[in-house]
């Protein structure tokens, strides 16, 4: 047997090996795509009543006696004028056989509390309203919402508000229309009022302030120890450490947080600032790695070089093997700010779990961020949020992907900055 | 015989030291960690000479270079012992900023480096950092220049602006002394700077080192003893981490004094 033949033979066992390996791979990309797509379907679909909300139209007739103010109101008036009694009126016209007490009040409640308000805001912004009647669609609380969408098999409503809700539905009072509010407010206890931008502008600050503060310090710890740091000792010593960093549990950084920032420091409880800062720490390790071996792997004779012309160490470090480490540094930061973002435990230990309404206007607003809203939510009883809670997920996935789309974005310019 | 060569190998033969040196080494060790790679090597460079260093692989050529323009200061094991000067300065120094003496003392490296960014940038690059062109108009003339000079540039008029490094690897090289010539050194140190290349560049290259003589001084490691024997005036051979002999290019190619040179160069050895 001469050489061809048995290279041959040992070829085909070679081809074969790598038909499976093939095979096999192809496979684990496909079982990992599998989970991926299964995960967003299953999202979308259970996410997807929160998206859509009912409206009910009621006639409403803004009597100026049943409000209690008078013919030229000021705004101020209003704040305490009884809107709320329009909103009564209005439904025992429609229904006038209901008289006891108990049955009135159950009737208000297919009406979302938030209903007034918006009656209040109508009359505040159309003040020749006053005295006529007006047909207005208004939000329907969470259980009718939520009995509506399940095709009348869920919901906590009564028999009575079952034969209410079917006459409604006679009159062709209901429609359902796309959920905005949900994009436009904070977190309420009412599901049909609370929305995911409080905890999106929570995120977003926060984030805002961990990319500010570890993006820079990672990069010139990275850029200081590569390329500077003499190697002694203290410079081992510093590295392993590190490392070690990287290792600890996120919820050991909360108390840290706790201990300094906010008992220390007196920076504000439940504040974007602090869980930034928090989170910073906890990104810190997994840029200054990621960057090292980015900044590690520019070719040394870039170095060279640019020393051969006479660069000194640091314009060595910042014309070429910065920009060349980038996309590396890039990647690594995108992986630290993704886990940030989905961190929770560090941030129950400074406040950022707390009920809040308003949305945060800076860093030092109280907030809260996606992943605690989701956790609240998916704690909630109320059948309404299993949904705001998929939507939220949804919602968090996005912003993800925007972070991903503008790293990658901002790598593509890197690489090609020739 | 091998007796006798090693009684040999400890001076150097021929004539190391001139009158007027741009560059004096005396007693020069370079060490890797405790591996000697160079051994006590006393030579001067004289103005406006261009002096080639040949040996065989391995035997420290590019150690002996690196050291000129202390080069050899970002490989952290490396020592290097014994007086470099330059003009009379100790280049080792502690007055003697290692960015100054980089700029005055140009390299171009074995294996072509550019930068991964436009051809133009990449020859603007050393000039920029010293402020050597006072506006756009000067740099662009520069550049010409250089590229001209290095003869590059007409195969890129018409890509200043794509990147370097979709270059071929001889016209990589040429960029490489276009941008050491950019900045205009002392002088220039170049490590084989012809390996890559054809024998029409390469023909370019040795008329601009004869053209750059005028102006600097330059020491030139190669492999083909043609090239030596065309573009230098004074060869040196190295051996083992030594210089074994230097000496007039004309002597040393046809009456060299030591066995170990004449083998060399006939071929019995590298
Ligand atoms: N960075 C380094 N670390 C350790 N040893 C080195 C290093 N660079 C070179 N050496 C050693 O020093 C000796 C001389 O190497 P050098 O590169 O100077 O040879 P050279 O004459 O330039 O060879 P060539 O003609 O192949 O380029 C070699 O034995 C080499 O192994
Ligand atoms: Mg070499």
């Amino acid at each position: 047997m001469n050489n061809t033949e048995q290279i041959k033979k040992s070829l085909n066992k070679r081809y074969r090996k790598e038909k499976r390996f093939r095979f096999l791979s192809l496979l684990a990309v496909l079982i990992g795509f599998a989970c991926l797509f299964i995960l967003l379907v299953d999202m979308l679909v259970k996410a997807l009543p929160a998206f859509i909300q009912t409206e009910v139209k009621l006639d409403i007739h803004f009597s100026q006696e049943k409000l209690g103010i008078a013919t030229h109101f000021d705004p101020e008036e209003l704040q305490n004028a009884n809107f709320r009694g329009l909103i009564k009126q209005s439904l025992q016209q429609l229904f006038p056989t209901v008289h006891k007490r108990s049955d009135k009040r159950a009737m208000m409640r297919l009406i979302s509390v938030d209903a007034e308000y918006r009656l209040r805001d109508k009359l505040q912004a159309e003040p020749h309203l006053l005295g006529q009647t007006v047909q207005i669609w208004l939000l329907v609380d969470d259980d009718v919402d939520t009995y509506l969408k399940s095709d009348k098999q869920f919901g906590r409503v009564s028999q009575e508000q079952i034969a209410w809700i079917t006459e409604l539905e006679q009159q062709e009072r209901f429609q359902k229309r796309f959920n905005y509010w949900f994009f436009q407010t904070g977190d309420s206890r009412e599901p049909e009022l609370a929305g995911i931008l409080g905890a999106v502008m929570g995120s977003f600050y926060t984030l805002l302030v961990t990319l500010l503060l570890s993006f820079p310090i990672g990069v010139m710890a990275a850029v200081y120890l590569e390329e500077f740091a003499p190697r002694n000792r203290w410079i081992d010593f510093i590295e392993v450490n590190i490392n070690n960093l990287a290792a600890v549990p996120s919820i050991v950084f909360g108390l840290l947080g706790l201990a300094v920032f906010i008992n220390f420091f007196g920076l504000p409880r439940s504040a974007p600032l602090v869980g930034g800062i928090v989170l910073a720490l906890m990104t810190l390790p997994t840029i200054i790695i990621a960057s090292r071996s980015a900044i590690k792997a520019v070719s040394p004779s870039m170095r060279e070089a640019a020393l051969g012309l006479g660069a000194s160490k640091i314009q060595v470090a910042f014309h070429h093997v910065v920009p060349l480490a980038m996309p590396g540094i890039l990647t690594g930061t995108i992986i630290g700010l993704a886990q940030a973002l989905g961190e929770t435990a560090p941030l129950l230990m400074i406040g950022m779990v707390a009920f809040i309404v308003d949305i945060p206007q800076g860093a030092t607003d109280a907030a809260t961020v996606l992943p605690v809203q989701i956790y609240l939510w998916a704690d909630s009883p109320e059948r309404a949020f299993v949904a705001k809670t998929a939507a939220a997920i949804l919602v968090l996935m996005l912003f993800l992907a925007v972070m991903n789309g503008l790293a990658v974005w901002l790598r593509k310019k890197f690489e090609r900055r020739w | 015989m091998t007796t006798n060569i090693e009684q040999k190998v400890n001076e150097t033969w021929g004539q190391p030291f001139v009158d007027e040196a741009k560059i004096s080494i005396r007693n020069m060790d370079v060490f890797y960690a405790d591996k000697q790679a160079v051994f006590d090597v006393n030579l001067d460079i004289a103005k406006h000479e261009v002096i080639a260093l040949i040996g065989p692989s391995g035997c420290g050529k590019s150690t002996f270079l690196r050291c000129l323009n202390r080069m050899n200061d970002t490989i952290p094991i490396c020592r290097v012992e014994g007086d470099i000067s330059l003009d009379g300065e100790n280049i080792y120094a502690n007055e003697m900023d290692p960015v100054l003496l980089r700029a005055r003392v140009g390299m171009v490296f074995q294996k072509p480096n550019p930068f991964p960014k436009s051809v133009y940038e990449n020859v603007a690059y050393g000039p920029r950092l010293h402020g050597l062109a006072l506006n756009r108009a000067e740099l662009d003339e520069i550049v010409v220049t250089s590229l001209k000079k290095a003869g590059l540039y007409n195969e890129v008029k018409n890509r200043l602006h794509s990147i370097a490094t979709g270059l071929s690897g001889g016209q990589q090289q040429r960029l490489c002394i276009a941008r050491t010539i950019a900045i205009s050194p002392e002088v220039i140190l170049m490590d084989e700077p012809a390996s890559a290349l054809d024998p029409i560049a390469t023909a370019i290259i040795e008329e601009l080192i004869d053209e750059l003589r005028k102006n600097y001084t330059i020491a030139i490691v190669t492999h083909s003893m043609q090239q030596a024997a065309r573009v230098s005036q004074r060869t040196a051979y190295f051996h083992l981490g030594r210089i074994i002999e230097v000496g007039e290019t004309s002597q040393i190619f046809t009456n060299p004094q030591h066995e170990l040179t004449e083998n060399y160069i006939t071929g019995r050895i590298g």
